[in-house]
């Protein structure tokens, strides 16, 4: 009674880990693509928030 | 434009910091108690007062801390940097307040209830119903008074800390709810609705998320608050502070199967929790450098500002346990790591070290400003960072020690084949390291109790500041972006986007790994000869949680050849099904209880609980005289059938009515069978249940292998 053999009566269960990396880097890539296009003077501006609060 | 003026309120702020400090003294003395209680038994007390034991004191503890210190820092830092980074005062004065007093309300009910017994025996969860929903509501009027005041600000912009504000927020909401999910019995006794595998997959799901989403996350926000104020410079990289945001949350929510590996989970849930877990180093360390590098250039002034200091070993202590946590999911590692002290060492590290320390320097940085004055002391300051980290140092190391000295002795065999250790000469040896464990607390708490009176005399050379006055410019309704903005800024300009997403977020990680828990227990394979507690061992497995038992025991036997040897046949999901709530574990600080049945005679029960040293030597169990003295509650026993019934335990219908008929005849059974070994008990009492329940544990499955 091995528990993988829970795992294979599932249909199409070797799409799992696939579907999970691409979600990851899919979402990884976007992220960091839209963290780099972010204008720098704007960047300079939110940085300074909790700086300039008072 | 013109200016707006208003006021920013400071009475909450310093009323949660008070509640913080308050809280934090007791959290951590009572685990200074739970820790001498593991090096001297005599110290549980539990022959005066059963409330007392470390079943019962422990969970009091990790609750104190978790929740009132840290709680109570968390809402300091958001209801103080909230306001602030928005330029408006909070939205509602009102559900501050409801939400200070509420939570404090909260806090009482839980240390009093939980020494009085009333637990779910769910770790970090166990409080029981009513509280549960008190919880609820407080948590929803923090989250309406967060967003009203996101929604009436004046800084278009959320900064980063926010983000981990929000996100925090909204995935304890959905932690709390779905692991919560039980069938009230009566008034403080509730089922879980998740039984065995199902309730151990929910609840680490759970637990794991409650460091990530209570111990960390909004720590995080804190961090990128008070780090650049403290420095006086703004954080490192912004833009590293959005990808450490995101990939977080989107990384944490899959983990926590890593809390179950080698136990009867199935095996690609086990490794998806392994895999996430590793990929989590990346964002951790991400966020851990940029804390750091803030400070580049600067590290002349950590050697003089003792906030900087302690922000500096607290985000240190961040990176070194988000890589140690990582490393003790890889399946090897975690073999030594699970049930031992590693783990206790690991979290302690999280708990000491960065939500320790961060609250500490947060304190030091506040409350001269809440009173407009300086620190009182800065040298008291530095020498609680050195004694803290002292303590943290001796604290930390004997356990590290122990959990390996413990695997290496666990794991000997003889030539012959025979284990070579009995559990109790692994306790033996490890006893030192609890003591000196316990002196390390102790060194800890005295560095607090040092920052209370430097506190104080600072508040008292000053004086309170209760509103604070600002002016801004109100948002412009009719907004728009500037042509070359990208996407993401209308992300960050609407809060409740920003919520949905991280919700979706973190969502998508929490279907993945619990859908498949309704699918594992559709697939369970049923195991005929398991069959539901009898009455008299339900009231008894009821005993067993209300004492806190799974705080040394575990009920799960891993597939390994010392523990097989050790323990019995390694545990079968199927053995679970009826177990509402799994009673796994997380540290054997005693022997795994899984096959406990049948092992001893009901005599040698009786006599162990009344005094464990008198059968086992040596033993650090705590006696349970009260047992002996307490009559089983039969009148519950009829509600407890009929929710067990209703969460699909097959009892037969009607069997409410009889069941005490049972009851009584199974304990006039042990009864009579004590009183052939010439001890008398009468059959009412609370022993003869736990003797029943511990008699029946791993049993059924043996019935099995006769059958074949």
């Amino acid at each position: 009674m091995k528990f993988s053999t829970y795992l294979e009566q599932i249909t199409g269960v070797s799409l799992y880990p696939i579907i999970s990396l691409l979600l990851f880097v899919i979402f990884f890539v976007l992220v960091t693509y839209w963290v780099y296009s972010i204008d720098k003077n704007e960047i300079k501006r939110i940085e300074r928030i909790p700086l300039d609060d008072n | 434009m013109s200016l707006e003026k208003f006021y920013y309120d400071n009475k909450i702020p310093k009323l949660f910091a008070i509640a913080c400090i308050f809280w934090g003294v007791v959290g951590m003395l009572l685990g200074v108690i739970a820790a001498f209680q593991l090096a001297f038994p005599v110290v549980n007390l539990s022959e005066y007062f059963p409330h007392l034991a470390f079943g019962r004191l422990r969970p009091v503890h990790t609750n104190a801390v978790i929740f009132a210190f840290v709680g109570n820092g968390i809402f300091t830092a958001v209801y103080y940097s909230l306001p602030r980074l928005l330029k408006t005062p909070m939205w509602n004065n009102t559900l501050s307040k409801i939400h200070f007093w509420g939570w404090q309300f909260i806090i009482v009910c839980a240390a009093v209830t939980l020494l009085m017994g009333f637990t779910t025996g769910k770790e970090y969860a166990e409080l029981e119903w009513p509280i549960d929903i008190l919880i609820t509501l407080v948590w929803v009027v923090f989250g309406v008074n967060m967003f009203g005041t996101i929604l009436t600000r004046r800084e278009r912009h959320l900064y980063v800390a926010i983000w981990f504000y929000i996100a925090s927020w909204v995935t304890v909401a959905m932690l709390h709810i779905v692991n919560s999910m039980e069938i009230p019995v009566s008034f403080m006794k509730s089922y879980s609705m998740y039984a065995g595998v199902q309730d151990a997959l929910v609840q680490w799901w759970y637990g794991h998320n409650a460091v990530a989403f209570f111990l960390t996350t909004p720590y995080l926000g804190l961090m990128y608050y008070f780090l650049p104020k403290a420095a006086g410079r703004p954080i490192y990289s912004y833009r590293l502070s959005i990808v450490h945001f995101w990939s977080l949350i989107f990384l944490y929510i899959w983990a926590g199967p890593h809390h179950l590996l080698y136990t009867a989970l199935p095996d690609w849930a086990q490794s998806l929790g392994t895999v996430f877990s590793i990929m989590l180093i990346l964002p951790s360390w991400g966020g851990m450098l940029n804390g750091l590098f803030t400070l580049r250039g600067a590290w002349d002034k950590v050697r003089e500002d003792p906030v900087l200091k302690f922000f500096v070993v607290a985000v240190t202590a961040y990176g070194m346990s988000t890589f140690e946590g990582p490393m003790m999911s890889l399946k090897n590692v975690n073999a030594i790591s699970h049930y031992s002290d590693w783990t206790v060492a690991h979290v302690h590290i999280g708990a000491l070290g960065w939500n320790g320390f961060l609250t500490f320097g947060m304190m030091y940085w506040l409350i001269p400003r809440l009173f407009s004055t300086k620190l009182y002391s800065v040298k008291l300051a530095s020498t609680h960072f050195w004694v803290g980290t002292l303590g943290i140092i001796l604290y930390a190391i004997p356990m590290y020690w122990s959990a390996f000295r413990s695997y290496f002795m666990m794991k000997a065999f003889t030539p012959e084949g025979q284990l070579q250790y009995q559990f109790i000469d692994v306790v033996q040896t490890i006893i030192p390291f609890y003591v000196i464990r316990a002196i390390g607390g102790t060194i800890f708490l005295a560095g607090v109790i040092i920052m209370v009176y430097n506190l104080i005399k600072t508040a008292k050379s000053g004086t309170f500041l209760a509103k604070e006055e600002a002016e801004a410019a109100p948002l412009v309704k009719e907004y728009r972006a500037p042509a070359n903005s990208f996407w993401h800024s209308i992300i960050e300009r609407k809060p409740l986007l920003l919520l949905t997403l991280s919700l979706v977020v973190v969502g998508i990680g929490g279907l993945v790994e619990l859908v498949p828990t309704f699918l594992v227990k559709e697939n369970i394979p049923t195991i005929s000869s398991v069959k539901p507690y009898t009455p008299l061992e339900l009231q008894g497995r009821d005993i067993y949680i209300r004492e806190g038992c799974y705080n040394c025991h575990s009920q799960m036997i891993r597939p390994f050849r010392y523990e097989v040897k050790r323990y019995g046949e390694y545990s079968k999901a199927g053995e679970f099904v009826y177990d509402h709530p799994f009673q796994w574990g997380s540290k054997r600080t005693g022997p795994d209880l899984a096959r406990i049945g049948g092992k001893y005679p009901d005599s040698w029960h009786f006599n162990h609980m009344l005094d464990p040293t008198s059968m086992v030597p040596g033993s650090i169990m705590p006696p349970y005289p009260s047992l002996f003295e307490k009559d089983i509650d039969k009148g519950s026993t009829n509600s407890k059938i009929h929710a067990m019934r209703q969460l699909g335990v097959p009892y037969p219908e009607g069997y409410e009515a009889i069941a005490n008929a049972d009851l009584d005849k199974q304990a006039q059974g042990i009864a009579n069978g004590l009183k052939e070994n010439k001890i008398e008990i009468m059959p009412n009492k609370e022993i003869i249940a736990i003797i029943a329940y511990l008699q029946r544990l791993g049993k059924d499955i043996k019935l099995e292998g006769q059958k074949k």
